[in-house]
């Protein structure tokens, strides 16, 4: 997951093994004690034991129980030499030793990252694919542009319209749609509208998935959009001749020029 | 000879050597490169120094310093994105070396076309690369929004992105358009007579529209002005303001989106 530097983990694992050698060194002078004062000792094993109060506390809290006079049950596991052990009296409500003041949730105060996110160094991992990225489209722009020249035809002339006259190619698919409909249509609301629908997309499509299986309707309706309008440029480009007829390019020819 | 020559490279290559340490250790140079710069001194490959390479270059820091793991795979993006913004910035710099040579007006614009073809080192191959990155310009833009439509990369809560790019494909396609009427032939004259009669059919105030672009009636030499100004200076400075936000709201999104 996380990419914890090998350094960090090292050191986290010696500090582990610190603490777990402190903790066995503990339990031999609780041991020695035991001999001397079986009272403590017991007290010091049931702390050991999973009773989180640590002495200090349980020490003070049995004094004050003695000078109230008040005798409580020893816990379990106390040796019977033991004298009156206390805890502390459940004054609360509901016979409960605290009182739940109020719930501060953890990610009310700090931003808690529940699902560490997988990363890695944009230098060198992104830098380097985008540089051979922009190195090959460079060559692939350089080379081609070695064996293939831009058209320039004959300077431009007003009074001699080409037969036939075509936009740039991306605009082709609107030059097909003149031949079917009104230029108002055609030109202006079409365009318009696609253009409207497509920056619309995010606001109209509710789903919030991004799982290919979960947009089927969304992903085909784009595929039909994306072919419909690359057939109509199609048949612009290479199936259109004089007079914007329709043609077969191979037996017409070609009337495209980028 | 020969028992001399290595002793002579040994003592060049510790001359070098030594040059190169007292420059790598000289104010000046310790001014430009910035620490994490692989032309300091010392450069390691350490976490620490792979992230001063982005925080401490200007180009780079359009990237945040980690990224998704699943971000850096060439199968999700196909780089349509960067290789967009990467043919913009070809087309500038070709688009700018255009320029030397050539003047916007009816009588002179195919003259100079055609000498800059014939007469300027390099003048037709520069020609080339900026007509067919235009082209490729508008082919990558477009791939790239079939591919975020495809990984659904428009929804919350990158939807303002996802419009701010629409906004970016019709800055291409005008751009595009523009320089195709630059020329000055009868492919540039006829295509732009049929966008611009297109767009002439405006509702309402087409024929004003139409006006505009063209500068009067009848396309001239006043268009060719008009769409000069736009294709080299108007338009590509729009483009440039809304990539910037476009980029920076990438990252403000959350990063590129994914995976699926």
């Amino acid at each position: 997951m996380t990419e914890i530097p090998e350094h960090l983990r090292k050191r986290a694992e010696a500090a582990k093994a610190k603490a777990e050698g402190n903790k066995a060194g503990e339990a031999v002078p609780a041991a020695a004690e035991a001999a001397a004062a079986p009272a403590v000792a017991a007290v010091a094993a049931g702390g050991g034991g999973g009773d989180k109060i640590p002495d200090y506390l349980f020490d003070r809290g049995r004094s004050a129980a003695q000078n109230a006079g008040l005798a409580v049950a020893a816990p379990a596991g106390a040796v019977a030499t033991a004298p009156a052990d206390t805890r502390p009296v459940a004054s609360g409500p509901g016979g409960h030793t605290q009182r739940l003041l109020t719930v501060v949730k953890s990610g009310s105060i700090q931003d808690v990252r529940a699902t560490p996110q997988d990363k890695v160094h944009t230098w060198p991992h992104l830098i380097v694919a985008e540089f051979v990225a922009a190195l090959l489209i460079t060559a692939f722009t350089f080379i081609f542009s070695v064996f293939v020249n831009a058209p320039l035809l004959e300077l431009a002339n007003l009074n001699r319209t080409p037969n036939p006259s075509k936009a740039p190619w991306y605009f082709l698919g609107l030059q097909e749609l003149l031949t079917m409909f009104h230029p108002m249509v055609a030109g202006v609301t079409i365009p318009g509208m696609g253009l409207f629908v497509l920056g619309m997309a995010p606001y109209v499509d509710k789903n919030p998935s991004n799982k290919p299986e979960d947009r089927k309707f969304t992903v085909a309706l784009l595929t039909v959009f994306l072919m419909f309008w690359a057939v109509l440029v199609c048949i612009g480009s290479f199936f259109r001749g004089p007079g914007f007829n329709f043609v077969f390019p191979w037996t017409r020819g070609l009337f495209f020029e980028l | 000879m020969a028992k001399t020559a290595p002793r002579r490279s040994d003592q060049l290559s510790d001359k070098v050597s030594e040059v190169t340490g007292k420059v790598q250790d000289s104010q000046a140079w310790n001014s430009i490169f910035r620490p994490g710069s692989i032309f300091r001194k010392g450069y390691t490959d350490s976490p620490r120094n792979r992230s001063y390479v982005i925080m401490n270059s200007v180009l780079y820091h359009l990237h945040p310093v980690k990224v998704k793991r699943h971000a850096v795979k060439v199968s999700y993006t196909l780089c349509l994105g960067g290789l967009s913004f990467f043919l913009f910035i070809l087309l500038t710099v070709t688009g700018i070396f255009l320029m030397f040579f050539y003047r916007p007006t009816a009588s002179q614009a195919w003259d100079d076309i055609y000498s800059l073809q014939t007469a300027v080192a390099f003048g037709l191959l520069v020609r080339n690369m900026h007509r067919w990155g235009a082209h490729l310009m508008v082919l990558s833009v477009f791939l790239h929004m079939a591919r975020v439509f495809y990984h659904g990369a428009y929804k919350p809560p990158r939807e303002f992105n996802w419009v701010i790019g629409v906004m970016l494909l019709q800055f291409t396609l005008l751009l595009s358009f523009t320089g195709y009427l630059l020329p000055w032939d009868q492919l540039a004259l006829w295509a732009v007579t049929v966008g611009t009669n297109m767009m002439g059919y405006t509702p309402v105030f087409g024929k004003q529209v139409r006006f505009v672009l063209l500068g009067g009636f009848e396309i001239g030499s006043d268009t060719l002005l008009r769409w000069y100004v736009l294709h080299v200076l108007m338009l590509p400075f729009v483009t440039v303001i809304f990539m910037a936000i476009h980029f920076w709201r990438v990252r403000k999104d959350g990063g590129i989106s994914g995976p699926l």
